[in-house]
């Protein structure tokens, strides 16, 4: 990396938080496995992130020493599984700044988060009485971006289709930067919702969120921020990026599958129709009708995934102990790192910013005309782990003319040894597809 | 895992040099042709394969696609193997081709059967490149039944 010198009173590159990547390493059981006779190289991070012992612990010992349902019984069990339960609640809207704990509603994922949203807006629009914020039909305009993953994607073409409303889309710049050139005639009155990937799954980029949130406000629409692969890996605060709506899911930030959440303003949950019916969301039900609970158990119908919960709350404190600016900076070094190396093989191509500024971690390429699943089965003969394929983001691979793409990408036990080894792969994948 | 055993030689021959590649029109006016377009969403491969046939013989397999070496490979192995052939013939070559893909590794191909499908053999252990590889027999497959003439019992990828 290129060092310059700063002026002394400015802010050091010493002054940056920092940890120790070996005692990290060593929290997580499963990087000491073999791959194919090599050491485990795990660049596949914004798929899924490992777990460390400090959650597996967590998750066992819910099961082994405090199960039982949450929110009903009287019981000892009972309590202490809902108090683990809003516990963790707690920790993850503390995690995220949010105002009040109620603001934080429990999900499957990210998907099922922004699902729940759009669904909202559904039922919202067939009660002549709900709140217009809600209400959307023909004549009104749902705008996402080009960039976004199929599940910030799907959910919102879904609802325009069942409600007449127009989708609309921003698009991304030929350096994988959203284009906001055009923002002022994109959000407009017309709009309801701006449904926003924070950081790309598939490019890196990490959008600049607050011209935008200062038109939506303009105009009057609400923000939602699809925060899957920026609240893992860099500190989130919800109340200074002013969005009404941010959804991130657990598994990628060290806590278990099964486990997301969906933030809202407290006054916009409470002004949402409930989604999903059922035990645990209702204030009374006759068999006339029912009348629901207040925001969060609106939305928690059923028993949720409890020990999920609340080992995605032990991850907020592991992740928390090593703090969040650290593992931002440690992740900016390697990518960095990353870049500069991925530069110095032949043919290949970065699809996204080619700078470590205004991007997170996760590096798309090609390598010459070498398809992404060969280069995939080369690199896991050598125990490289990446991702290849659409990444669950297909607009991005068209607007960038491939049909698939290789993606590697890090987290905070992520290190430039595992780099080389990822270059020295490459290597290989060009020695046999010549 | 030998990777050596997955990039075989030929595979890698036919994916650097593919056989019949690019969508024909029939050359024989009264000719039946069939279509089909077969996608992996899993890696989002796409497939086009044509047949022509005139009731009785494959005169003609073409196919136009983007994707891996295994399944550009194969789609060539493809042409190579069932063109001019016989319907009958055809299914008894797809059959065995399928059978070994669906064989965990643990089928032994017959070289008079499969020629350069043979070299398939070691796809069969990784699971997530059967896909690959079948994606263009299962493309002719359909191709096959629109130009009205089966090749094969119901498979499942």
């Amino acid at each position: 990396m290129t060092s310059i010198a700063i002026p002394s009173g400015m802010p050091q590159y010493d002054d940056v938080p920092r940890y120790d990547v070996a005692r990290v390493r060593a929290d997580f059981p499963i990087l000491d496995r073999e791959v194919n006779g090599h050491p485990l190289v795990y660049l596949d991070s914004a798929n899924t992130s490992h777990k460390p012992r400090q959650v597996l612990d967590v998750l066992a010992e819910h099961y082994a020493r405090h199960n039982a349902n949450v929110s009903r019984s009287v019981h000892t069990l009972g309590t202490e599984a809902t108090e683990a339960y809003e516990g963790a609640r707690a920790k993850i809207a503390a995690f995220i700044n949010a105002p009040s704990v109620d603001e934080v509603v429990f999900t499957k994922n990210s998907t099922e988060a922004i699902n729940l949203v759009a669904y909202a807006f559904s039922n919202a629009s067939l009660r002549p009485d709900a709140d217009p914020r809600f209400r959307i039909g023909p004549g009104d305009e749902i705008v996402i971006s080009e960039m976004e993953h199929h599940s910030n994607i799907v959910p919102w073409q879904l609802l325009a289709e069942r409600t007449g409303a127009t989708l609309r889309w921003f698009p991304v710049t030929d350096h994988g930067r959203l284009d906001e050139s055009g923002l002022d005639d994109l959000v407009t009155e017309r709009t309801k919702i701006v449904s926003l990937v924070h950081m790309s799954n598939i490019l890196g980029t990490v959008n600049a969120t607050s011209r935008i949130t200062q038109r939506v406000r303009e105009v009057g629409a609400l923000l939602l921020l699809d925060c899957s692969q920026s609240v893992p890996h860099l500190p989130m605060d919800v109340v200074d990026y002013d969005a009404d709506f941010i959804v991130f899911t657990g598994h990628k930030m060290c806590g278990p599958t099964g486990i997301g959440v969906l933030w809202g303003r407290g006054e916009l949950l409470a002004a949402m129709p409930p989604v999903f019916g059922g035990g645990s969301m209702i204030e009374t039900v006759t068999m006339a009708r029912s009348t629901f609970a207040a925001p969060p158990a609106r939305f928690e119908a059923g028993t949720p995934p409890i020990a999920e919960a609340v080992a995605l709350g032990a991850a907020v404190d592991y992740l928390t102990s090593i703090g969040m600016p650290a593992i931002q900076w440690h992740e900016k070094e390697l990518t960095a790192y990353a870049l500069d190396a991925l530069a110095t093989v032949p043919g290949l191509r970065v699809f996204g910013p080619n700078v470590p500024v205004g991007r997170g971690g996760t590096i798309s390429f090609a390598l010459g005309d070498v398809h992404p699943h060969d280069v995939g089965q080369v690199l896991d003969s050598l125990g490289v782990q990446v991702r290849v394929g659409h990444h669950c983001a297909k607009p991005v691979c068209t607007r960038f003319g491939v049909p698939a793409t290789t993606r590697a990408s890090f987290y905070l036990y992520t290190t430039t040894e595992e780099i080389d080894a990822l270059v020295a792969g490459l290597e290989q994948v060009r020695k046999v597809f010549d | 895992m030998q990777l050596d055993q997955l990039y075989q030689e030929i595979i890698l021959d036919h994916y650097k040099h593919p056989h019949g590649r690019g969508l024909r029109d029939a050359t024989d006016p009264v000719a039946r042709v069939g279509e089909a377009h077969h996608v992996n969403p899993t890696c989002g491969d796409e497939i086009t394969v044509r047949v022509t046939t005139d009731g009785k013989v494959f005169t003609d397999i073409s196919y136009d696609g983007m994707g891996c070496s295994i399944s550009q490979a194969s789609a060539s192995v493809l042409h190579e193997l069932l063109r001019g052939r016989a319907a009958d013939d055809a299914a008894v070559v797809h059959e065995a081709f399928v059978e070994l893909m669906s064989g965990r590794g643990q089928v032994t191909p017959d070289e008079d059967v499969l020629g350069d499908g043979v070299a398939f053999a070691g796809v069969a252990r990784y699971p997530a490149r059967v896909k690959c590889a079948l994606l263009s027999w299962m493309a002719f497959k359909d191709a096959a039944t629109r130009a009205g003439v089966g090749v094969s019992p119901e498979v499942k990828a």
